[in-house]
């Protein structure tokens, strides 16, 4: 039996999960927001890694065909973002009931009929809409967590209520929002794979009279190619699928890290730091690594390596949210978006605006003081992005600068504003010479070391 | 670990001496005795005690507050007073303790003083509290002993000449005023031949880290061993017989191979040797410590126990030159050593004790200790290539100890010096 290692990074702000073979390969990733039920939150971290490695282990079971036949691995990606879908849709159906216990339990006359009323409205569009998005956009590749997708979709809908409905409308979703996300639902594999894929014959099915004069410029070979065979596809891949979907991935050993690491339900030899996980997961995907910037949602770390990936030395700001991901997050609230949106929008800037404050809530204070005066809301948010990153600069320094090379791990790496300041005053302080390395797994470095000391430590 | 703690003598001997000053100190104005407040560093109390005068360490008093839970509320009562949140906690709980009747650690009040001695020795804070104390003691006489630092790596000549001349012409014509009794040199030079004995000793037990296991803890108690000298019995017989029965004890446990005692019994597995830079904090100090002899850490050599003096490089009071001696005292303390020194005397330390880790920490409120502290970490680091910790928490302040803030920090660095002793020890 193939063995399988497992590990579990429990952020404060995200939970992750890293399965990995016995070469260190990654095959399964999971990532979750971390709530107040840590077991819950790391369950789904770890049965969505397997469910992910499940799919990874069926693109290299027919590697061959998908090498022979591109329009498998589109039909595979499809198959995946439609599986999200149906769990989305199955927490989404869940969060209903919960919205009308919800209702019940703190409204009534009126006010309750009319609640109750928006409430089937915006859940009525926010199923399709999402399905949509699933099926022919690519909110599958997102990685965005059911709290936001649905708080995004709910909200706009509130936002057009009249005023005196805002309130209680926002009541029952954090309400009722809470209970869904402590609650753990499994899936069976098997089935919503295969509903999956009924879904998508329809989407095919749909399609198959369009031209490519139709799609525009957007034409997409691999899509062109399904339309004609993908009954075939179809009978074909059944098989795999019953095979993958049975087979046993068999975890020999895991490792738990991350700020909550105390609260997993792991043997204490299996907690370890996320200091050394971090460094170490960094260290394994560029092995020249000798210094580490994480920035996290709550703590940023600075991390210096020898060539072993063995930490040396270490330095926290696990104080002050300024120079956190929090920080961003606090940010997209004020300015009223998504955090997805933060990066762009800052690289879109002319000039950067000087951000003086040195506390996220007093940031918050500067920021309408400089709408006010009439900055730019881009140029704004790149000041903004420039500051969290002199604070990271600082911590750098002090735990003995950079050496080369220097990795940037942790889910703001994600952000592409903070990449460009991290890239310029790296290069800027520490010479041209620095190869810089950032991963698209950059927020999966805790749970990868994790899982790489499960299995030294097997 | 056992729970069951016998107080052994030597922790006795000290609690009756600290009772028997303070009891002194609360009738002192009924003896009619005259009361100097000083400093730990560069603390001349052979100086003190040989004019018949009783030394009182506001310093000592702040961290004693701290151990019993009252900083909090001294410390917010200064603030209330005007003082910043950037103070220094020290000063600030003292002016808290003297606005709530400035009673001691033994619930005894502590009389007001009659001389305030300014050693001052590297910590620029000293002068304005001092200050502080003026206007609160209005008309209280003012001795300035300003120590030159060791910026050249070494004391001059010139630089105890002007110490000495300090003492001379200001110090001494101070004291025999509000003592009322003439400077007597004779007197001096039988304390400092009893502070020399105390100073071999204590090289001696801080020493004994250099055993596997080590008998002590030379930081969470190398500051009760330290407690004697800097309180008040530097010069004094009772100070020798203190560090005779402690060193005695010390050589038992290394005979018996025993680990250092904690509140909770022996240290059983001695799994790190470290070395401490930076004062402990005071207000939750059996958490602190706990979160190290849990871990099976002990603290083989630290930089706080010699702020009241380094004998580590060879220093020793010389009886026959008494003022000299003095001088040099206070050039020789640690925070009046320059950054190179402290990095060369802490390297010392890591290389005679075998140490596994060197750990810093930083004091939120402290300029004295924080200043050059990155940079000692980083040269010890490029020097000796051992790992380095650094954790965050404040002197007498519980608002800035973070229990799980220094835990993740401490598990991190732990769990760091596992894995390298795992690599060092692969064939």
């Amino acid at each position: 039996m193939k063995k399988y290692f497992l590990g579990i990074d429990l952020g404060s702000t995200t939970s992750k999960a890293i399965i990995i073979d016995d070469n260190d390969h990654i095959i399964g990733r999971g990532i979750t927001n971390t709530r107040a039920n840590y077991t819950v939150a790391t369950e789904i971290a770890r049965l969505e890694a397997i469910y992910n490695a499940r799919f990874s282990l069926l693109k290299m079971k027919l590697e061959d065909e998908i090498e022979r036949k591109p329009e498998y691995r589109r039909y595979l990606k499809d198959v995946e973002s439609v599986f999200q879908y149906l769990q989305f849709k199955r927490k989404l159906d869940r969060l209903n009931i919960q919205f009308r216990d919800t209702i019940e339990d703190t409204f009534n006359g009126e006010k309750k009929e009319n609640i109750s009323g928006y409430v089937d409205h915006i859940v009525k569009e926010i199923g399709p809409a999402i399905l949509n998005e699933y099926l022919n956009g690519n909110l599958g590749q997102k990685n965005q967590f059911f709290r936001d997708i649905v708080s995004e979709k709910y909200n706009k809908e509130v936002n057009g209520l009249s005023k005196e409905y805002f309130e209680p409308m926002i009541l029952v979703y954090d309400k009722s929002i809470s209970h869904v996300e402590n609650e753990l639902t499994e899936y069976d594999f098997r089935e919503l794979v295969y509903q999956s894929m009924e879904l998508l014959n329809d989407k095919y099915a749909d399609m198959e009279d369009s031209t490519p004069e139709e799609t525009g410029v957007g034409f997409d070979s691999e899509l062109n190619l399904l339309k004609g065979n993908y009954k075939q596809i179809y009978d074909s891949l059944k098989g795999h699928i019953t095979f993958i979907a049975n087979l046993d991935i068999h975890i020999t050993n895991m490792v738990g890290t991350g700020y909550g690491r105390a609260l997993l339900p792991f043997p204490e030899k299996s907690i370890r730091s996320e200091i050394l996980c971090h460094a170490f997961g960094a260290h394994a995907v560029f092995p020249a690594t000798r210094t580490v910037l994480d920035i996290g949602g709550q703590d940023t770390k600075a991390i210096q390596v020898d060539s072993h990936g063995l930490v040396t030395s270490f330095y926290m700001n696990d104080r002050c949210a300024a120079g956190c991901g929090r920080y961003l997050g606090y940010i997209a609230d004020e300015f009223n978006i998504s955090l997805n949106e933060l990066g762009p929008l800052a690289i879109e800037a002319t000039s950067e605006v000087n951000i003086c404050s040195t506390c996220t809530v007093f940031a918050a204070a500067e920021i309408r003081e400089l709408l006010n005066v009439g900055q730019k809301r881009s140029d704004i948010l790149a000041g903004l992005h420039r500051a969290i990153v002199m604070r990271a600069m600082s911590l750098i320094a002090r735990s003995g600068g950079v050496r080369n090379e220097f990795t940037f791990t942790g889910g703001v790496a994600r952000n592409q504003a903070v990449l460009k300041y991290v890239s310029d005053l790296v290069l800027q302080n520490y010479g041209k010479e620095i190869k810089i390395n950032v991963h698209s797994d950059s927020i999966f470095m805790g749970a990868l070391g994790g899982a790489m000391f499960a299995r030294r430590s097997n | 670990m056992s729970k069951e703690v016998a107080k052994e003598r030597s922790m006795i001997i000290q609690k009756e001496m600290i009772t028997r000053l303070f009891k002194e100190l609360s009738g002192a104005r009924e003896t009619g005795k005259k009361v100097v407040y000083t400093f730990v560093p560069g603390n001349i109390s052979e100086l003190i005690l040989s004019f018949d005068m009783l030394p009182v360490y506001p310093e000592i008093n702040a961290l004693q507050s701290g151990m019993r839970k009252k900083s909090g509320e001294y410390i917010r009562n200064a603030e209330q007073h005007g003082h910043s949140e950037d103070v220094c906690t020290y000063v600030k709980c003292d002016v808290g303790m003297m606005l709530n009747g400035n009673i001691g650690p033994t619930g005894e009040k502590i009389p007001n003083p009659d001389l305030l001695l300014l050693s001052y020795t590297g910590c620029f804070t000293f002068l304005k509290w001092f200050e502080t104390l003026e206007r609160l003691y209005p008309g209280v006489p003012i001795a300035m002993l300003h120590t030159p630092y060791q910026e050249a790596h070494k004391i001059t000549p010139d630089m105890t000449a002007y110490m000495v001349k300090q003492l001379k012409e200001e110090v001494i014509p101070k004291m025999e005023q509000v003592s009322g009794n003439k400077y007597n040199e004779e007197k001096l030079k039988l304390m400092l031949q009893n502070s020399s004995k105390v100073e071999d000793y204590i090289i001696k037990i801080f020493d004994t880290t250099k055993n596997r296991p080590s008998p002590i803890d030379a930081y969470f108690a190398g500051v009760y061993y330290i407690g004697p000298i800097n309180s008040g019995f530097r010069g004094t017989p009772e100070a020798i017989d203190y560090y005779a029965e402690l060193y005695n004890e010390i050589l038992t446990r290394v005979e018996k191979k025993l680990g250092p005692i904690t509140p909770e019994g022996e240290m059983e597995e001695e799994r790190f040797r470290l070395v401490v830079e930076g004062p402990p904090n005071w207000t939750h100090f059996r958490e602190f410590w706990k979160l190290f002899y849990d871990m099976g850490a002990v603290i083989v050599a630290s930089s706080y126990t010699k702020v009241g003096g380094v004998y580590d490089m060879g220093f020793r009071v010389n009886p026959d030159k008494p003022l000299e001696s003095l001088a040099e005292y206070c050039m020789n303390c640690y925070t009046n050593l320059n950054l190179q020194q402290r990095v060369d005397l802490l390297s010392k330390c890591i290389t005679d004790y075998h140490a596994d880790g060197f750990l810093v920490n930083s004091i939120k409120s402290c300029n004295s200790f924080s200043a050059g502290q990155l940079m000692i970490m980083q040269q010890l680091e490029r020097k000796l290539e051992i790992p380095i910790g650094f954790i965050e928490s404040d002197l007498v302040d519980p608002r800035y100890f973070s229990y799980s803030n220094i835990k993740n920090r401490l598990e991190s660095f732990f769990q760091m010096l596992k894995q390298r002793k795992m690599i060092q020890t692969l064939p």
